[in-house]
């Protein structure tokens, strides 16, 4: 590859400051955040009286946010492990993207399940006087597991990365010179370093496939080891697995998209990968449905009395709207339009992308809140606002500042490293062209 | 109740102190062997009622501070009292909902107010089916599912079949409350309201008193109650005798006034527990309501019957 084509690919990809528009969303993405920040400081002083969680719904929309995290950062598994075992070339752009939605989406999962403890201070209780018995602290072992393995396979794919842009003629700026020397200046691109960088990815990749599955299928379990009507399935741990990859190739198809505008990639994120990634995404939305009619036709053909109440209010009652509005937004509408060639043009695809995301979200809203407004024993003796449940203004703060908090460090991560792994790019471009 | 526990400790201290005075008055001295050989009198007497009522003096010498109840560690509470297995009995067939049960036990372990540790359904299996009363307390079952979930073990089963809550260890996680299928389980939302001496008490987890901001709360079956020879504050409110409380090992249960052998008014009442399928064992057992003491009453049965 001629040295002028590859200082091209560096300097098409390597990262570039905010411009305006970037500015404006780092400032909006950071006033969400502050937002959520000041309401968790009131939830913290006053309890957490000041959600609209009471003793029915006694976990609301920062538990279904968590669920929801913990599936969209299974997609990081998806892209760099499944992806690249099966030696699939086409999705390596897409790795790095694929790994810092995982990482920012479990971080702020870890944060988020913090922020519904009622005594947060007391966390190292949990390690002071934990019992292995108890699916929250198989969540723990396997959440810290997943987020190092994760943390892991984003930063040594970036490690020849770091060598390049330490090398750029003009520098970016001082600190950021700093961060690169001090996270790679041992990197000095021997066959050897590259040898067992090469197999320490290939080992990492192999394990986040087990870690990942467990990962979501534990929290599956945190409602299926229960035994309400809802979560007392057997099917749980597949229906979730399902639904994270599904609401995570949906993250990815979106990220995409908006790197792809924002920092001009035309040339590297190609529409082939939209064709691709939607039929991923119309395979995995296909995958979804099954579970989600294995979920609710088997116990809607019996309607056992406890679930007849429950089911009820999905399909025609109370939770109808979100129901199928979550069931045609997360999976039907997409796979109608991915089905189509001209469906996985860039624009399209981002489209059905966003509505398999905010689906998804609702659909992991509808996983926590219905169940616990069906008790077995009728709810009693208690005041009315405990009959219903319609999260605070502190809930959405939160949960939406949380929302943010994943955005922002994707995008601060874009304007650190390169988002487009240039060392792998260039490696593929050289092992076409010798082909 | 630290009024109620104060002022009792005053008297026991108080009569105490009289019969020691009683036996200083007498003309053989109990303390002349042991306690008259630590103590040496200070000459200076103090006047003191006896249990007859009558006023005797006393050397200030043998005047001595009663202290307090033991407060039970953390340890023996996690532990349980030995050689017991509470058991409660809920005679469905004497409950017309009066609701003594429930505002006894609110007021004693100082609930928030909404909030209910005991409560009572009106219930109706199917449409065709008897109408009834049904008070639940924590099933304090064997097979506890939220015993299970706990991931710090602050709620426990003990060795007298008491399922209880340490609030000092508890993270505010609320997996038990999703685990429970009885929805017995209420947790602190905000700081609990309290006089400042209810505040300041030491916390237990046998009285569960003071609650905690941030922690779940339940019926404990009065542990501290059990500890004195007492029984729950639900079983004693209750003017119709619907609960009894006992020792299985004993087999016998009492509602203060009345005292039956458990097995035998499990076999003679067709005793059974709630939602046994679900195989949590529970400690509560319930009599189904027939050949009941008070027709079901609500406030549409009643609006019904002015009607005709």
């Amino acid at each position: 590859m001629e040295n002028l084509a590859k200082q091209k690919v560096i300097q098409d990809l390597k990262p570039q400051q905010f411009g305006k528009r970037g500015m404006i969303w780092v400032g909006i993405l950071l006033f969400i955040c502050a937002v959520g920040l000041f309401a968790y400081i009131r939830q913290l002083s006053k309890g957490l009286v000041v959600t609209s969680m009471r003793d029915y719904v006694s976990w609301g929309i920062y538990i279904s946010n968590f669920v929801f995290f913990v599936a969209i950062s299974l997609v990081g598994s998806l892209i760099t492990a499944v992806l690249r075992l099966s030696d699939v070339h086409w999705s390596t752009p897409l790795t790095r993207i694929a790994e810092i939605i995982a990482v920012a989406a479990i971080t702020f999962a870890s944060i988020i399940i913090v922020v519904d403890m009622g005594r947060p201070e007391r966390f190292y209780n949990l390690f002071l006087h934990g019992r292995l018995q108890s699916p929250i602290i198989w969540d723990v072992i396997v959440i810290t597991t997943y987020f190092f393995i994760s943390m892991l396979l984003l930063y040594f794919p970036l490690l020849p990365d770091l060598n390049i842009l330490m090398k750029l003629k003009e520098k970016t700026s001082k600190g950021l010179d700093k961060l690169y020397s001090f996270l790679g200046s041992f990197w000095k691109n021997t066959p050897g370093q590259i040898k067992i960088n090469e197999r320490a990815i290939s080992i990492l990749s192999i394990t986040i496939i087990p870690v990942a599955f467990s990962i979501h299928t534990v929290t599956s379990w945190l409602f299926a080891t229960t035994y309400r009507p809802g979560w007392d399935s057997t099917n749980f741990g597949a229906y979730f697995i399902s639904g994270a990859f599904l609401v995570g190739a949906g993250g990815v198809v979106v990220a995409m998209y908006v790197f792809r505008k924002a920092y001009k990639l035309e040339n590297y994120i190609k529409e082939d990968h939209f064709d691709k990634m939607g039929k991923v995404l119309v395979m995995l939305a296909l995958l979804y449905l099954y579970f989600n009619i294995n979920e609710f036709l088997v116990p809607a053909f019996k309607m056992k009395k406890p679930e007849e109440e429950h089911l009820v209010g999905l399909f025609t009652g109370e939770f109808a709207p979100i129901f199928w509005f979550a069931i045609f937004t997360a999976m039907i509408i997409p796979i109608f339009i991915l089905l189509f060639k001209k469906g996985r043009k860039p624009l399209p695809a981002f489209i059905a992308g966003c509505l398999v995301v905010i689906g998804s979200w609702f659909k992991r809203y509808l996983i926590v809140t219905p169940t616990l407004l069906h008790p077995f024993l009728p709810m009693q003796d208690v005041p009315d606002s405990y009959r219903h449940y319609f999260p605070s203004w502190e809930e959405w703060a939160i949960a939406m500042g949380s929302l943010a908090g994943v955005l922002l460090i994707i995008t601060i991560f874009a304007r650190i490293f390169p988002i487009i792994p240039i060392q792998e790019t260039i490696t593929e471009i050289e092992e076409h062209e010798n082909v | 109740m630290n009024t109620h526990d104060t002022s009792r400790r005053e008297f026991l201290a108080a009569s105490l102190l009289a019969g020691a005075a009683l036996a200083g008055c007498n003309t053989k001295n109990p303390f002349e062997k042991d306690a008259a050989e630590m103590v040496n009198p200070s000459g200076e007497m103090v006047k003191l009622l006896s249990v007859d009522g009558e006023v005797i003096e006393i050397d200030k010498a043998f005047l001595k501070p009663v202290p307090h109840l033991p407060a039970v560690s953390n340890d023996a509470a996690r532990l349980g009292i030995g050689n017991k297995k509470f058991v409660m009995v809920i005679d469905l067939s004497r409950c017309k909902s009066l609701k003594k049960c429930q505002s006894a036990c609110n007021h004693m372990h100082h609930v928030h107010p909404g909030q209910n540790w005991i409560k009572v359904y009106p219930m109706q299996d199917a449409e065709h089916t008897a109408p009834y009363w049904q008070p639940t307390t924590c099933m304090h079952c064997d097979e506890p599912p939220c015993v299970k979930v706990c991931p710090v073990d602050a709620t426990f089963k003990r060795q007298d079949g008491i399922v209880l809550i340490d609030s000092d260890r508890c993270i505010g996680c609320r997996f038990c409350m999703a685990a429970c299928p009885y929805s017995t389980r209420v947790f602190n939302w905000e700081e609990p309201e309290m006089e400042p001496e209810i505040a300041a008490q030491p916390y237990s987890c046998e009285s569960s008193v003071p609650q905690k901001k941030g922690t779940v709360g339940k019926c404990d079956f009065c542990p501290d109650m059990a500890r004195k020879g007492e029984l729950p504050h639900c079983v004693s409110a209750c003017p119709n005798g619907v609960f009894l409380f006992g020792d299985m090992l004993e087999d016998s249960v009492t509602n203060g006034a009345e005292t039956f052998r458990f097995s035998d008014l499990i076999k003679d009442k067709a005793g059974y527990r709630l939602m046994e399928d679900l195989g949590t064992k529970p400690s509560v057992y319930y009599l189904p309501p027939v050949n009941r003491n008070f027709p079901f009453e609500n406030a549409e049965t009643k609006e019904e019957a002015k009607k005709s």
